[in-house]
């Protein structure tokens, strides 16, 4: 939450020494409240100010971006509980999940439809977001099999999936360059997996059940040096699912609670029951995910959840716009008039 | 360490409302359903308990539909020739309340008589026990002249009586005040319109315990956050304390979704919008869920398979979670 300048101007010398350009340290406040100037104008500001206006000034969640080869997805940052008090702004990513028991027949099917998969909705290309790969063979050369594999059609974002820092290792060497989401930390590897998040520069999906639990572990985690963090309160059907999410955006915009101040990623198919994915999907863009792994791709389920996600996150004050121009509809020939 | 979780507590609450009533409230159902009641935003049993599940109601047409996609008329088969046969599926197929569509005409194009609205709606109270809604075909003076029959024919009932809107609503709401019944007042998805009609039925003296409030929905890609958004508009200023706004509220995703390109038509549609089938339910289920989620307490469905998935999907959502 943004300090006013009052609060500000409490963190500063208070000496007036006039030194930043202005003539006093309350004027240099309010400035900075504006942010109209750089805390690094004052050069007497105790360190211990600045970490505390550092921390005020980040957003309440934090902003998650994994890029890959021009292709981004992006979550977090998000100021609102309602759409109508402002807007949604990060839609979330949505992600197929691939398995490395998957077969290479399969594997290329499923990578290659969902990969170069672009529906038209109101003028608007709207495609799929990238792929989690998960290791459940539990062998490290069949993971980054796997990923190669997905990577020879595909270059948008990954998100790497095994609790085994071996095994991640094995992938993200693969990947060199590139950050994909290291899903994940848990109480027992969160030290192991840090390191990896660090040497590879990644994000870190951290898991645990309870919110306390979770607070803890990320706590730890971004005192061992990785901020940048996806959160999994677990909660796989709808009503749990809700309450965390819930529970989670108004710790994190009304108390400002950064050690949940994270997007959180979802896995609809994991409810069991595969004809509820579609609707688990559709709760988790309306109520609060910043990623979301699918298991199955059908353009008859996929289509509906990307026009949702879509209506979610347009700006309730500006509604679809379409550019002025001429456009073909219906299929138009010569003889038609304009 | 514990962690604070901030908890809404809200002065104001949803009022309940029941539809329906059996012999011994004067009327012939097996059972009434109740919805309203909320203390807090949907499902956040954390804070408040939630009385009522929402309900599903499924709509059903007093002849075979002219314009209903063939999706629908294949899934429900031939009961959609007899409103009789076609509530008894739907009761058989597990639904909480039924609403019969009247139609504008009959089948050889005549207008629908007000004796033949009376005598399909009684041969629907005579196959089902469930609580019924009525609705007119959707323009105003036909709706009058159908739903008053309908009302002094069916008096003690407690049926819903719809449309209710702005032009209409002193015939609907008299008509309901004379013969035990409610009414649907559906406003164009706006929050002060919507509260405005509120206030001109209260003003009859209509009690607002006999009102639901269809605050008008657009389906997924025609206009569904606007409707999403006015709904969760609607229920937190219901929550806030405003009265002309604590009504259960009623929505149409089946009739929205039914009503799309994606859901009307098979062909000659571009590839990646999928399966038709398998969209066309997707497109109803999704819009549904969304509108479950920003506080809709009655949703009228019209698939089967739409049905069983947003029945587990209110189960679901109703169990207390076992969160911390
Ligand atoms: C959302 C909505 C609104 C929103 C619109 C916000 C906005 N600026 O977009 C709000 C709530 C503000 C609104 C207000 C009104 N609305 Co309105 N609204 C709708 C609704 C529910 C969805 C429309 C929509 O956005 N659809 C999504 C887009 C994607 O679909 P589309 O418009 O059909 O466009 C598709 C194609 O036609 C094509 N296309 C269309 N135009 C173009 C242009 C180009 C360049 C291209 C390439 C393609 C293209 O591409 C699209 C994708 O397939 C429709 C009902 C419905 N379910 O269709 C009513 C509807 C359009 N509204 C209607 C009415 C009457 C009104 C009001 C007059 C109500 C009132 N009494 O105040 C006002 C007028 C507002 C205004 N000044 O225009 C009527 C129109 C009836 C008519 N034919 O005259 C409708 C049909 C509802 C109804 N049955 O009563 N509305
Ligand atoms: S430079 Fe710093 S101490 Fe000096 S007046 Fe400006 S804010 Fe105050």
């Amino acid at each position: 939450m943004a300090l006013t300048g009052i609060q500000i101007y409490k963190l500063l010398p208070q000496t007036n020494c006039k030194e930043c350009g202005f003539p006093t340290c309350l004027a240099f406040a309010m400035k900075l409240a504006a942010k109209q100037v750089e805390l690094s104008d004052c050069p007497y500001v105790s360190e211990e100010s600045q970490s505390k206006l550092a921390a005020s000034a980040a957003p309440p969640i934090r902003m998650i971006s994994l890029k890959s080869n021009g292709y981004e997805a992006k979550a977090g940052n998000e100021v609102v509980l309602f759409r109508h008090e402002k807007t949604f702004y990060n839609k979330p990513g949505i992600f197929l999940r691939i398995l490395d028991s998957d077969s290479e027949e399969e594997i290329k099917q499923k990578v290659s439809a969902a990969d170069s998969y672009q529906v038209v909705y109101v003028g608007i290309d709207l495609s799929l977001d990238g792929f989690a790969i998960a290791s459940v063979t539990g062998d490290a050369s069949a993971f980054a099999k796997t990923i190669q594999a997905v990577r020879q059609i595909s270059q948008r974002p990954l998100i790497l999936m095994s609790r085994d820092a071996e095994i991640m290792k094995a992938g993200l060497e693969i990947l060199s360059g590139e950050n994909p989401l290291i899903y994940g930390a848990d109480v027992n590897n969160w030290e192991a997996m840090a390191d990896l998040a660090k040497e590879y520069k990644s994000s870190l999906g951290v898991i645990e059940t309870s919110l306390e639990g979770l607070a803890d572990l990320t706590q730890k985690i971004t005192t061992n040096g990785v901020e940048d963090l996806v959160i999994d309160p677990g909660g796989r059907s709808l009503s749990p699912a809700l309450t965390f999410g819930t529970q989670i955006r108004r710790l994190s915009l009304k108390k400002n609670y950064r050690p949940l101040g994270y997007p959180l990623i979802a896995f609809p198919g994991d409810a069991g029951d595969p004809s509820l994915e579609a609707i688990l999907a559709a709760q988790a863009i309306a109520k609060y995910a910043g990623f979301i792994v699918i298991d199955h791709f059908t353009p008859a389920s996929v289509y509906p959840l990307l026009v949702l996600r879509q209506n979610i996150y347009t700006d309730p004050q500006k509604p679809i716009q379409v550019q002025p121009g001429l456009y073909e509809i219906n299929n138009p020939k010569p003889e038609d008039p304009v | 360490m514990a962690i604070e979780v901030p908890v809404d507590k809200w002065p104001g609450e949803v009022r309940s409302v029941t539809i329906g009533a059996t012999a011994s409230q004067g009327g012939t159902r097996s059972r009434v359903v109740t919805v309203g009641g909320e203390k807090t935003l949907p499902f956040m049993h954390f804070e408040a308990e939630m009385p009522n599940p929402p309900a599903i109601a499924v709509e059903i047409k007093d002849r075979r539909p002219d314009d209903w996609s063939p999706l629908l008329l294949n899934a429900w088969g031939e009961v959609v020739d007899d409103p009789a046969l076609w509530a008894k599926a739907v009761e058989e197929i597990g639904a909480d309340l039924i609403q019969l569509s009247l139609s504008l005409t009959d089948a050889s194009g005549e207008a629908t008589t007000p004796d033949a609205a009376v005598s399909a709606v009684k041969s629907v109270l005579g196959a089902s026990g469930l609580p019924l809604l009525v609705f007119g075909p959707g323009q105003a003076e036909i709706d009058n002249e159908l739903l008053v029959a309908v009302a002094e024919a069916t008096k003690g009932e407690n049926l819903v009586l719809g449309l209710c809107e702005d032009k209409n609503y002193r015939t609907i709401v008299a008509t309901a005040m004379a013969n035990d019944h409610l009414v649907s007042a559906r406003t164009p998805m706006d929050v002060n319109l919507a509260k405005q009609l509120n206030i001109l039925i209260s003003d009859m003296d209509f009690p607002l315990e006999r009102v639901l409030m269809d605050p008008t929905t657009g389906a997924l890609g025609y206009g569904i956050e606007y409707g999403y958004s006015a709904m969760e508009r609607l229920r937190l200023a219901a929550l806030q304390g405003d009265k002309m706004t604590q009504l259960p509220m009623i929505v149409t995703p089946g009739f929205e979704a039914w009503k799309t390109k994606e859901a009307k038509v098979g062909e000659g549609v571009p590839n990646t919008w999928g399966e038709w089938e398998e969209r066309s339910v997707n497109w109803e289920i999704l819009t549904a869920i969304t509108l479950l989620e920003s506080g809709a307490d009655i949703l009228v469905l019209r698939h089967p398979e739409s049905i069983k998935l947003i029945r587990t999907a209110i189960e679901d959502l109703m169990a207390v979670p076992e969160t911390n």
